[in-house]
């Protein structure tokens, strides 16, 4: 069986405040529903670059663990 | 007991010049005898160029204000004889703790470089910082420098003539004039001088309110650390910083948020009752400073405007966050005061006071970008950018990844005047960290530090090669400091200095940054990088 990719989950992005402060930048000035639609799209696409289906399972599950220790869901 | 600040260290003293028939003239006259202006007045009067200071108090800054000191600026302290006293008495630290809600998220470690004489940071409070400088004042002052702080002197208005500017001031005994050559403004964030001269500045202000309360804590849990907390339990909605000072004190930073009442939030009852929510009911403490601030992330479109020049808050101001201010106020003197003193030897044309507004200006941008950013994460401006700013918390307790995204305060870094017009030729083989227009990095040499070595002049720090002891460059002096890599077994200063070469040439200027660097020594080529490093490259002759 192939093994299976992993979630990178070290720090993978060269300038971090750089990409943040953009980040931000491209929902200023968009009501809560442009900047929620905004979201998805980014999601969507950044899915399609990764393919993986295994690696988008496990980005899944990171994300949907909050509060300490994940307890609170 | 009397408070350092509330003693006075520089009381008003009638001045021969109040006598005089007509103004005297000045080289250099100082305003503002904080931080910033006591190290431009000592590093002037160090180097034999006389200075007066003039300041409409005549004590150190009331309260602990500006508290976090980097390396760089610390460097830069010892070129000016004053590092030890600083160093000795201030709170070294390394260890930050982010915490969110309730919970710490993580932990980090500056992990300062080895081969380094000055550490990442130390925690002093400015009064302690502005009486060792007045005590280096002193100390010049006994030595026969040419040094003068004239407390209780504030200046009502200045006139910019052919030349020279015009100062009026006022007295206990009555107004009095002056005239300077060189006026440097380092009179703080509401710089009178630059009111009069009706300058303004270009950038952001932030709608928000932080509270300071400096507490002199005997037997707090607390260890040397920066602990930072977004949102917690006693400060809903907003953040807090704790922070340790000598002598027992620790800054608390509570964000208040926009629509207070200032103040009752300063009314020590309701502070105490912070206090108490954030520490513990049984936590015993006193007050020794509270203060409300708000603040600004902009700068003047031009720190030179004629025969006055802008230093420090004047010129420019950030967010606290990151420890931005008082460090780049030492970094903006330490850049000027070289230039001022070749230009008034008549050794240098005005217009390398011009690069003191280039190369400062770039400082001053990468602060108010790196604060504003910080600013911007802790106090989100929207509600999508607070959704992400508590995405990158919640999952920087569990994924590493998220923690380079935390921003509560991107800590002052020493500043690399790439692209000036000061540098000369560099060799890319050689470290990036060393190339033109960076500052020294340290290294242990022989039982001493290399930075220890330079400064205050221009200087050739040869390794394994030969050049001349000393070369004349149209009356500017350059020193040789000839060096060997197997003076450091420790490799730091190959390291540093070598990289893929088996010998450096390093033109260095007074303020310790590197103006060019070869492989090996050639005149021709020293000579030129020498005008080019003072600005003698355009047409000018003496």
């Amino acid at each position: 069986m192939d093994e299976m990719s992993e979630l990178i989950t070290k720090a993978n992005i060269a300038r971090p405040d750089d990409f943040y402060a953009e980040l931000i930048g491209l929902h200023e000035g968009r009501t809560k529903e442009e900047s929620d639609a905004l979201n998805a799209r980014l999601i969507l696409l950044l899915a399609n670059h990764i393919g993986d289906i295994d690696v988008l399972r496990q980005a899944m599950k990171a994300a949907a663990k909050s509060g300490h220790d994940g307890a609170r869901n | 007991m009397t408070r350092i600040f509330e003693t006075p260290i520089y009381p008003y003293v009638r001045s021969a010049d109040q006598d005089a028939a007509s103004p005297a003239r000045h080289p250099v006259v100082v305003v503002g005898a904080g931080p910033v202006g006591l190290a431009a007045a000592v590093d002037l009067a160090q180097a034999g160029t006389p200075v007066v200071v003039l300041d409409e108090n005549d004590k150190v800054s009331w309260g602990s204000r500006a508290i976090c000191f980097a390396k760089r600026p610390l460097e830069i302290l010892d070129r000016l004889g004053c590092g030890d006293p600083m160093v000795d008495k201030g709170v070294v630290w390394n260890v930050g703790k982010v915490f969110f809600d309730e919970r710490q998220v993580y932990e980090f470690n500056l992990l300062p470089e080895a081969g380094h004489k000055r550490p990442a940071f130390i925690n002093l409070q400015q009064y302690h910082f502005e009486k060792y400088l007045v005590d280096r004042v002193r100390e010049l002052e006994a030595a026969g420098k040419p040094i003068e702080i004239r407390g209780g002197n504030k200046v009502r208005s200045i006139d910019q003539r052919e030349g020279h500017v015009r100062l009026d001031i006022e007295t206990p005994d009555g107004p009095y004039a002056i005239d300077a050559d060189w006026l440097v403004a380092c009179d703080g964030a509401a710089s009178p001088i630059r009111s009069m001269m009706g300058l303004d500045f270009i950038g952001r202000t932030f709608e928000d309110n932080f509270l300071i309360a400096d507490i002199v804590m005997q037997e707090g849990d607390f260890p040397t650390e920066r602990w930072f907390w977004f949102d917690p339990p006693f400060n809903r909605g907003q953040s807090t910083l704790l922070h340790k000072q000598p002598d027992n004190v620790w800054r608390v930073d509570f964000q208040l948020g926009w629509n207070i009442d200032k103040e009752e939030e300063k009314k020590p009852e309701n502070v105490t009752r912070r206090l108490k929510a954030f520490l513990g009911d049984d936590a015993s403490f006193e007050l020794e400073w509270v203060s409300i601030y708000t603040f600004q992330c902009r700068r003047m479109a031009k720190f030179r405007h004629g025969h006055v020049l802008f230093a420090g808050d004047s010129a420019h101001q950030v967010s606290p966050f990151g420890a931005r201010g008082a460090n780049s106020g030492l970094q903006d003197t330490d850049n000027l005061v070289w230039k001022l003193k070749l230009v008034l030897e008549g050794k240098a044309p005005e217009t390398l006071l011009d690069s003191y507004d280039e190369e400062r200006i770039h400082g001053a941008d990468e602060n108010i970008l790196n604060s504003s950013r910080s600013t911007d994460f802790i106090t989100p401006k929207s509600d999508i950018s607070r959704i992400f700013r508590d995405a990158v918390l919640e999952l920087s307790e569990h994924h590493e990844f998220a923690r380079p995204l935390v921003n509560s305060g991107r800590l002052s870094v020493p500043c690399t005047y790439d692209g000036s017009s000061l540098n000369g030729t560099d060799d890319e083989k050689m470290p990036p960290r060393t190339r033109p227009g960076s500052p020294a990095s340290d290294a242990p040499i022989g039982g001493k530090w290399l930075l220890d070595m330079l400064g205050g002049r221009f200087q050739l720090v040869t390794i394994d090669t030969e050049a001349p002891e000393r070369i004349d460059a149209g009356g500017i002096g350059i020193e040789r400091l000839a060096l060997s890599s197997a003076d450091d077994p420790t490799g730091a200063l190959a390291e540093r200095y070598l990289g893929g070469r088996e010998s450096a040439v390093y033109l260095m200027r007074p303020d310790q940054h590197v103006a060019a660097r070869w492989v090996g020594f050639n005149e021709a080529a020293v000579r030129d990088a020498l005008d080019t490093a003072v600005a003698r490259d355009r047409g000018w002759t003496r």
